[in-house]
């Protein structure tokens, strides 16, 4: 990679819909995508509910932006890490998300932040 | 790395989370966060255990704010702005932990 | 070195712009340079000309401007954060412009460190 390439971490903490973050936090990834730039996504604590199937907004007549991170492939963002004390500690598993992801341990994505240029958190 | 940490650790996991997380460095503690550096609450234990894997930090102006400039848990590097500053700059990256 | 400054919490609700303001106040003092300050989520509502906090508080908006002004700091207001919260060139206060997204890829590209403030 040359020079002018940075390791970008999009680290997303939050939950959808009770606030904007993880909406804006994708709108921020896609634009980076046009950048050029090494980029990965990180879902740790709530952010990994940005993540599960099924989402159905109509009752709160806000948009499912859920599809969007299906979307990433195409922007060829491709590095997904969800944690997975943090889906364990929810009742979730893979199979309940939307999206193919890599499960990582606490520690293994504690190492991948380290490896980054920049992290920017929602 | 610099992991900073701007919630209080009796209503956010942000502090566990990055504790469990990080592979060590530089915390700073600031905003609310700056409670978990005070002496005799209850996560003065954890703080204390995880001394030996990162340098803990507590921003000095927001900890007076509070009324608790004198509470600093010992071990725990009171900085000011400037110090802040320093701290971003002689750390390769920086998170900070929303 | 040179800085770049997201901020994503508005003026008075959250201690977050303060915070950005007084690191970024530090690092110019330190001889560092902070090349933007990007306003993302609530952080555009630092932008607005139409703030008016009581006279013995401190005025946000016009600290940041004060801080463009003298220091040629960078403030940018992403605009698609702006739109959704009523933030427009109308009311946009001095040393602030509007633009978009990729001004805070920009900054992550170019600055040594980028540090976020938010809640």
């Amino acid at each position: 990679m040359s020079s002018n390439v940075k390791k970008f971490m999009f680290v997303n903490r939050k939950a959808p819909y009770g606030t904007i973050y993880a909406l804006e936090a994708l709108e921020v990834v896609l634009i980076t995508a046009a950048f050029d730039q090494d980029v990965s996504l990180a879902f740790l604590d709530d952010g990994v509910y940005q993540l599960k199937k099924g989402q159905q907004t109509k009752g709160i007549e806000t948009k499912n932006f859920s599809p969007a991170y299906r979307a990433l492939e195409d922007y060829d963002i491709e590095k997904l890490y969800v944690e997975k004390e943090a889906l364990a500690a929810r009742g979730l598993t893979e199979e309940d998300l939307l999206v193919d992801v890599t499960v990582l341990s606490r520690a293994e994505l504690g190492t991948l932040m380290d490896e980054q240029d920049v992290v920017l958190s929602f | 790395m610099l992991h900073i940490i701007n919630k209080s650790p009796m209503t956010s996991v942000s502090l566990e989370s990055c504790l469990s997380s990080a592979t060590g460095g530089d915390i700073l503690l600031i905003e609310d966060g700056v409670y978990a550096a005070t002496r005799g609450s209850a996560v003065e234990a954890k703080l204390q255990g995880a001394m030996g894997k990162f340098k803990i930090h507590v921003l000095l102006p927001d900890l007076e704010a509070r009324g608790l400039g004198d509470r600093v848990i010992e071990g725990v590097s009171p900085v000011d702005y400037a110090g802040f500053v320093d701290l971003t700059a002689n750390n390769k990256n920086c998170q900070s932990w929303l | 070195m040179k800085f770049g400054i997201v901020v994503n919490e508005g003026p008075y609700q959250h201690q977050a712009s303060d915070s950005a303001y007084l690191f970024t106040k530090a690092a110019i003092a330190g001889g560092h340079e902070v090349w933007r300050v990007f306003f993302y989520h609530d952080g555009v509502n630092n932008a607005s000309r139409l703030t008016e906090p009581p006279q013995d508080d401190r005025n946000i908006v016009n600290r940041w401007s004060k801080l463009a002004e003298e220091h040629k700091v960078d403030l940018v207001v992403c605009v698609a954060a702006a739109l959704r919260r009523g933030i427009k060139e109308e009311n946009l206060a001095q040393g602030f412009r509007i633009s978009g997204l990729g001004q805070l890829v920009e900054a992550g590209i170019k600055c040594d460190r980028l540090v976020t403030f938010g809640d």
